[in-house]
């Protein structure tokens, strides 16, 4: 067993599922966590609660939903078909969506609590000078959120890398399409492949340290990490 | 403040009855590893297993190779019935299984299934039209029958054909379930799954020719890791053997040798 016989297609589509997942994630939760922060609506706290269920939810509880949901009995399964998209369950766009809404507590905390920590008063003076809520938001609240929001992307990052249950009930095991790297480690244990599944896994661990130490040597002190 | 306290207390209370509280073990309880196209078997067969001997039946399901790789590193079974003869003469050979103990259970047939009535003819023909998109295969590297449905779609002359739109499913019930839930619709699954389906439910299926694939032998072992008193655990390979158990694994669509 030598590097040259890894399959590196598992590889390159998780990093490739990572990589989309997280710019989804970011641009969803950068806006959604600006609103949690400064609203005083009281759809705070329900609102907040669903999208921090992943966080407690057994990766299968959203497997079966999203398999559900996404099938052509389901109500978005029934639209993607009339819309001549077929279903998405087993296909790579499909992953994106599980892995997007699987991720998206590790993309959204982060960013809301940097968001909370900066507090109203350098807005409120942003707004003294004359400053565009647009500008406001654009050139304080990002910049000061900046550890927030690496925080969130390397967290998504890495969650997604993660991921397995979801995608083990959705996947369907494609090579090149769905057959990321957790499943083709346990495809590898499963079929007492340990040369391949130790190439793989220890690779993974290897990854994961390092991402998490780059993180919390960039961000120092100041970074929350959710859990 | 009195309030809170209180229900503190009370909850670590639970809490900790909760850590404390053992299951009581089962001296007679018998561990059996099963290949997941079994289930609907093994749920028919325990009630009469326990009824007839006063032993327990605890049934963990999965694929094959699945099975086979847990026990080799120790999983703490009785016995294991496999969707192959080949891992249990593995496990013999490596010392993990009693080698007196082995048996063929059940011959395995193959169906290609589809949840939607009319939509598999009867010859199978389905697979050389370009109707569907995807077709659901059990994992051939952990799962007896997705080799065998490789092995079938080889015969055919159909594996290149069909090979890029295979659906993986790590077991025949995973298989099975992404056909159920209409994901995929059609493909390759064990026929006593189809069987075990109330009649309204079938759908439509093509029972595959057992001269298209290697017969599905299904062999059981007594494992070594077993209780030091396996008189549960042959006992229950013994019934596996008696005319009732043959009865229903025979109405269920398997042979019985």
């Amino acid at each position: 067993m030598n590097v040259a016989s890894i399959d590196w297609q598992p590889i390159w589509l998780t990093l490739r599922l990572a990589s989309i997942t997280t710019v989804v994630l970011m641009v969803a939760a950068i806006p959604l966590g600006w609103w949690l922060a400064r609203t005083h609506s009281w759809m705070k706290q329900p609102l907040s609660a669903v999208f921090a269920l992943p966080l407690v939810l057994p990766p299968t509880v959203l497997g079966f939903y999203l398999l559900l949901l996404l099938g052509p009995h389901g109500p978005v399964g029934g639209l993607t078909l009339s819309l001549g998209l077929g279903t998405l369950p087993f296909t790579f766009t499909g992953l994106v969506i599980a892995s997007s809404l699987y991720s998206l507590p590790f993309a959204l905390q982060p960013i809301q609590n940097a968001f909370e920590n900066i507090g109203s008063r350098p807005f409120e003076v942003a707004a003294t000078l004359r400053a565009t809520r647009w500008d406001r938001a654009v050139s304080i609240a990002l910049p000061l959120a900046r550890n927030g929001l690496l925080s969130a992307a390397v967290l998504a990052f890495a969650h997604t890398i993660g991921e397995f249950g979801v995608v083990l009930m959705i996947g369907g095991n494609i090579p090149g399409a769905t057959k990321v790297l957790s499943v083709a480690i346990y495809d590898h244990v499963e079929s007492m492949e340990y040369a391949q599944a130790h190439w793989l896994a220890g690779g993974m661990l290897a990854f994961s340290f390092i991402t998490l130490l780059t993180l919390y040597i960039v961000s120092g002190r100041s970074m929350r990490i959710v859990r | 403040m009195r309030c809170t306290r209180l229900s503190i207390r009370t909850l670590a209370g639970l809490f900790l009855s909760v850590i404390l509280l053992q299951p009581l073990a089962h001296a007679d309880e018998v561990k059996a590893a099963v290949a997941a196209n079994f289930t609907a078997a093994i749920k028919q067969l325990t009630p009469l297993f326990e009824q007839k001997t006063g032993h327990k039946l605890v049934a963990s399901f999965g694929a094959t190779g699945q099975l086979y790789a847990q026990i080799n590193n120790g999983a703490p079974f009785d016995v294991f019935l496999a969707a192959d003869d080949q891992a249990p003469q593995q496990l013999i050979a490596s010392g993990n299984a009693v080698a007196g103990s082995h048996f063929i259970y059940a011959r395995g047939r193959l169906a290609l299934w589809s949840s939607t009535p009319g939509y598999v003819d009867s010859n199978g023909d389905i697979l050389k039209s370009n109707k569907f998109e995807k077709i659901a295969v059990a994992n051939p590297k952990i799962a007896p029958y997705g080799k065998a449905a490789i092995e079938t779609l080889t015969a055919l002359k159909l594996l290149e054909q069909l090979q890029p739109k295979f659906v993986t499913g790590e077991n025949i019930a995973q298989t099975q379930q992404f056909i159920s839930t209409g994901n995929v619709p059609l493909g390759f699954i064990a026929l006593a799954q189809v069987n075990a389906l109330p009649a309204t439910e079938r759908g439509s299926f093509w029972v595959v020719p057992d001269k298209l694939h290697e017969p599905i032998e299904q062999g059981a072992v007594l494992l070594k890791n077993a209780n030091a008193d396996a008189s549960a655990a042959t006992a229950f390979l013994a019934f596996l053997k008696s005319p009732e158990a043959v009865t229903v694994i025979r109405e269920l669509g398997y042979e019985v040798p």
